[in-house]
């Protein structure tokens, strides 16, 4: 343990000695210093420029060095390097906020002098190797100090994910929520509660039929539908997979998929096209039966139905491994004891898949509120927050103000359904993967449950597969709706390419190759964070643990167009600038999307019997090896799910990213939008179609990568005899 | 712009910001414009890289307003007046020192209201639009005028933008406004509310379900349902018979900018009558603001349409706008259900 501490003290103080501090014109990782030789380190910069404010993480390194070599104690020595390391980091962090370049200083007039005043560039991959020095210092210290429970590996991770969520999350989201509370330029509290439980947020006129609710009041409605129906859905899928012998599974598999890998507004679009007032399906009983032509799908049960096709997937992803997850053992035991099919369903299978209920749920209500595509073209005067903090912010009358209060309001909502499902499961023990023999044959359903199942699935799955055909048949025919005669066009326009001179030519391709990196490298960090997160929630006790748990939510409550807008402010300027890179692109999506990992995790994870873990610290691993070999191998579907959906927001993301794309790094969905927008359709839809084809050979490849989870030695279902 | 490497992957890893040489540019109007625009302007000028990236005017205008004191724009090129004069009210933007001499007037308009921080590039006609096959098919008559949308005959069938959210839907109301008198523009626009399907929150929005059938009737630029007619869509566009407002395509230099020279090359550029002459033949049917600058035959004739003086200094500001908004609200946006 000394030696962990003594390498990143080094490593430390070898990055304040030979890395540049700042950020260079050039950026971030450009290794152009290594041979200018104009040398920029933070060593540098104090005896050179005079930037004496640097001086404290220097010693910091130098000081905690000496105490490694002097202190013989462990826990004196742990707990004089616990008190150097913070104070290092605390100085570091200071004064990187006061004093800056440009744009906004905290706490002014703290420091004055020339020097200061002139400021200073953002911090480059000196001052971040320090910084992230210091950090591992200081929790490694703190593991021998006594506290932690001595587990350095445990203690690293969480103070590296709360540095993370804090950095990536609450610093940039305060810039605007603060909004909320300023009145003249103040911050008042006064001031903002009026201001939220303003009737024009929170208006109930369309309960007592007088007229239309308030925004949260619609969002609240909506997601509450949305979150019960995709959890229904995807818990009948589920159980249509795990349960009983359907034939086409496989086409069931890749039709639940396909909504989630579709860009925004597709979806929509291809709705119009079948249940608008000329669409297809509205054409046909026009005819067939007389019906009026109407407008239903837009409002409140166009949006409610396009978020059912959006979203069902994802409570499919987060249940399956639930459902899988459920012992045969105890449903033995049940029929054992002389319970039908429907007992033991309804009173043992059904509680113990409540972990991945409860949180198909909330991912689904969360989804909802946030979404932001399918309202904008379905909604009509049905008006959500997430439509009205867009406009708040890039309306005609642009008011940060209204934008952050309604950003509360919806974070409100979150954070009560979060506490609700928290309630909800309560804490009893979901363990049902105990590494002890079972059968292996899951109890099959009874029949009225099998029909029920069958009867809500299948219709989903028969219309997914008409929308996704409408949308292939949309990018090759040259007017979608209008004139069907088929055509090239749109893909030669998007994807040309010219094998004379073997160049690309298509419009598309520089933002189809952004995208794909972007995700590709977006994929596994997600992944990374996000389970190892759920690891810590799950198994670990510490200190703010629900604090905890709700700050990894925070950045999926929040309205992309807030994300992005809020990235801006804190990240255009010093000390860290990111924007018009792709590190902000790729920061952006992980922090955005681990909250479903983190989701994911710990249902499959509530589902491993700890005795598990205590066998493999027993035999002497550390939770590192624990993790590495028992709990990991035991996650398969969890780890799909984690990389499938970051893989896939990464390329489907609109509203935060239309802030942060640039000339360099554009995205495909920013090009998409552009072009729905100038009414090019058939370009738009060929993309998304190449897009999606793109995105299913990834997961396919993902899939065959991580390989199924080996739970028992068959997965059969007991035949239904 | 369009060199694209098989190793893109690897140089998108590299963190690279914005460069000083570099010309930033974003463009607020259609991508094959903005494309044209980039092409040509690098075959004349060379020694500068276009960095160049399509956002809506209102997304440009916030990002502009966050990345104030450190901005990573050079110039704004393209998207509707106001947001421009947003900007340079705010001064986020700064004078070109561009001439205007040879534009039309109210192109020089907007630069004089502006303290010369933007300047007009394309103006175009606010409309109505009908599709002729639904209302052929409802046997209802199409529409002339602004007063005929109050009609019966159209109940359900108009559908028209937020003035909160769309500033197509703004220009539409001070049009009403400056038309009408205030006054008589609320009673106007809320007979016509009686008749509104829904109030969209983007502006395009109404002429594209019109140009699809999902209504019947939609308020709009005149360009863009001459595009949409042109590809193919069976959508008439109308000048209103009591006179219309118009909408002022702008440039703007972001205040701050670190390629400010390269930022005035481009306005220079886009000023100029020949690449205005050229804006047709990506489909763009707006009329240009360089007097000498060739109109395509498709592009509505401002000179036969009825267009009224539109004050955009009164209009543009944010008083004003806050006023007539609130109104707006009161008396035909809380009848909507």
């Amino acid at each position: 343990m000394k030696r962990t501490v003594y390498a990143w003290l080094l490593l430390g103080l070898m990055s304040f000695v030979f890395l540049p501090w700042h950020m260079t014109r050039d950026g971030f990782t450009s290794f152009q210093w290594l041979n200018d030789g104009s040398p920029s380190s933070g060593l540098f910069m104090v005896l050179e420029a005079s930037n004496w404010w640097l001086i404290p993480t220097g010693l910091a390194f130098v000081a905690s060095l000496l105490v490694q070599f002097f202190v013989a104690a462990p826990v004196a020595r742990a707990k004089i390097t616990l008190a150097i390391a913070v104070m290092g980091l605390f100085a570091t962090v200071l004064q990187g906020l006061v004093i800056v370049v440009n744009g906004p200083r905290a706490f002014t007039g703290l420091l004055s002098g020339e020097i200061v005043q002139a400021g200073q560039q953002s911090m480059g991959i000196g001052a971040a190797v320090c910084l992230i020095s210091l950090l591992f210092a200081f929790s490694v210290s703190l593991s021998q100090s006594g506290k932690g429970q001595g587990d350095a590996f445990v203690t690293s991770t969480i103070a590296l994910i709360i540095s993370l969520v804090a950095v990536f999350v609450f610093f940039p989201v305060m810039h605007i929520l603060i909004r909320a509370f300023e009145v003249d330029g103040s911050l008042s509290l006064i001031g903002f509660f009026p201001r939220f439980f303003s009737s024009e947020i929170w208006g109930l006129n369309c309960l007592i039929g007088a007229g239309s609710c308030g925004p949260a009041i619609n969002s609240l409605i909506l997601a509450t539908m949305t979150g019960a129906g995709t959890t229904a859905l995807g818990l009948s899928f589920a159980l249509i997979f795990t349960r009983t012998d359907f034939k086409a599974k496989k086409l069931l598999r890749i039709l639940t998929v396909l909504p989630i890998i579709t860009p925004p507004f597709v979806i929509g679009l291809a709705l119009i096209l079948l249940f608008g007032r000329t669409g297809a399906v509205t054409e046909f009983f026009a005819e067939m039966f007389g019906m009026e032509k109407t407008r239903w799908l837009y409002g409140f049960w166009g949006v409610y139905f396009a978020q059912m096709l959006s979203f069902t997937p994802i409570a499919f992803l987060v249940l399956i491994g639930v459902v899988q997850g459920v012992s045969p053992s105890v449903e033995e035991a049940s029929q054992t004891l002389d319970a039908d099919r429907w007992q033991t369903f309804r009173y043992v299978s059904l509680p113990l898949m409540r972990p991945g209920i409860a949180n198909a749920f909330l991912l689904g209500f969360i989804e909802s509120i946030a979404d932001f595509g399918n309202p904008l073209v379905l909604g009509g005067n049905f008006s959500v927050l997430s439509t009205d903090i867009f406009f708040a912010i890039v309306g005609a009358v642009a008011s940060p103000t209204k934008a952050a209060v309604l950003a509360v309001a919806l974070l409100t909502l979150t954070l009560s359904a979060f506490m609700l499902q928290r309630m909800w499961l309560g804490k009893k023990s979901y363990a049902t993967i105990t590494g002890k023999a079972d059968s292996g044959q899951n109890a099959g359903l009874n029949p009225v449950l099998r029909f029920i199942c069958y009867a809500t699935a299948l219709p989903w799955a028969a219309l997914t597969l008409v929308v996704y055909s409408m949308i292939i048949f949309g990018s090759f025919v040259k007017l979608w709706g209008y004139n069907h005669s088929f055509t090239l066009d749109h893909y030669i326009r998007a994807f040309g390419f010219d094998f004379s001179r073997w160049r690309f030519t298509g419009v598309a391709w520089d933002s189809y190759f952004t995208t794909l990196s972007i995700a590709t490298i977006a994929a596994p960090l997600t992944a990374i964070i996000g389970l190892a997160t759920a690891y810590l929630l799950v198994r670990q006790k510490f200190w703010g643990k629900e604090a905890f748990e709700f700050s990894t939510m925070l950045s999926f409550a929040v309205p992309g167009t807030v994300i992005g807008v809020s990235y801006i402010m804190a990240f255009n300027f010093a000390p860290i600038e990111l924007t018009g890179t792709s590190i902000i692109l790729i920061i952006v999506f992980v922090f955005r999307n681990m909250p479903v990992g983190v989701r994911g995790g710990i249902a499959a994870m509530s589902q491993l019997d700890k005795s598990l873990d205590e066998a493999s610290i027993t035999l002497g691993a550390n939770s590192f090896t624990t993790v590495r070999r028992v709990i990991l191998p035991l996650m398969g579907p969890a780890i799909m799910a984690a990389l499938t959906y970051s893989f896939v927001r990464a390329i489907t993301a609109v509203s935060a990213v239309i802030f942060l794309v640039s000339a360099r790094h554009n995205m495909a969905t920013s090009f998409i939008v552009g072009r729905v927008e100038n009414g090019e359709f058939g370009i738009a839809i060929a993309y998304s179609a190449v897009l999606i084809i793109t995105m299913l050979t990834a997961i396919l490849i993902l899939q065959g990568l991580i390989g199924v989870r080996r739970l028992r030695r068959t997965d059969r279902v007991q035949p239904s005899a | 712009m369009k060199k694209i490497s098989a190793i893109s992957a690897l140089a998108l890893v590299s963190a690279t910001g914005a460069f000083a040489d570099d010309l930033n540019v974003v463009c607020s109007t259609e991508q094959a414009w903005c494309d044209m625009m980039v092409s040509a302007f690098e075959e004349k000028h060379p020694d500068i890289d276009v960095q160049m990236v399509r956002k809506s005017t209102g997304e440009t205008l916030a990002q502009v307003r966050a990345e104030a004191g450190n901005p990573k724009i050079d110039v704004w090129w393209g998207g509707t007046g106001d947001p421009h004069l947003v900007a340079a009210e705010e001064g986020l933007s700064q004078p070109s020192g561009v001439s205007t001499d040879g534009l039309l007037d109210w192109a020089k308009n907007m630069s004089d209201i502006s303290d010369k921080k933007t300047v007009g590039i394309y103006a175009g006609a606010l409309a109505i639009a009908y599709n002729a096959d639904v209302l052929e098919e409802k046997n209802i008559a199409p529409p002339a005028c602004w007063s005929d949308l109050e009609d019966e005959r159209f109940k359900g069938e108009i559908q028209v933008a937020n003035p909160n959210s769309s500033g197509t839907a703004y220009t539409e109301l001070a049009t009403f406004v400056q038309l009408f008198g205030e006054d008589e523009a609320f009673v106007k626009l809320a007979s016509i509310g009686e008749n509104v399907n829904s109030y969209t929150k983007s502006g395009s929005a109404p002429s594209k379900a019109a140009a699809r059938g999902e209504t019947g009737v939609s308020i709009g630029f005149m360009h863009d349902m001459v595009k949409l007619a042109t590809q193919g869509f069976p959508l008439i566009p109308v000048a209103p018979c009591e006179g219309t407002g118009y909408e002022v395509g702008a440039v703007s230099i972001i205040n701050g900018a670190r390629n400010f020279d390269g930022a005035k090359k481009w306005v220079e550029f886009a000023l100029s009558a020949d690449i205005q002459s050229r804006s047709p033949e990506v489909g763009v049917f707006a009329v240009p603001s360089n007097a000498s600058a060739k109109v395509a035959p498709q592009s509505p004739d401002l000179e036969t349409i009825k267009l009224i003086d539109y004050d955009f200094a009164t209009y543009g500001s944010s008083a004003t706008r806050g006023r007539l908004l609130e109104r707006w609200d009161a008396e035909v946006g809380s009848k909507a259900n």
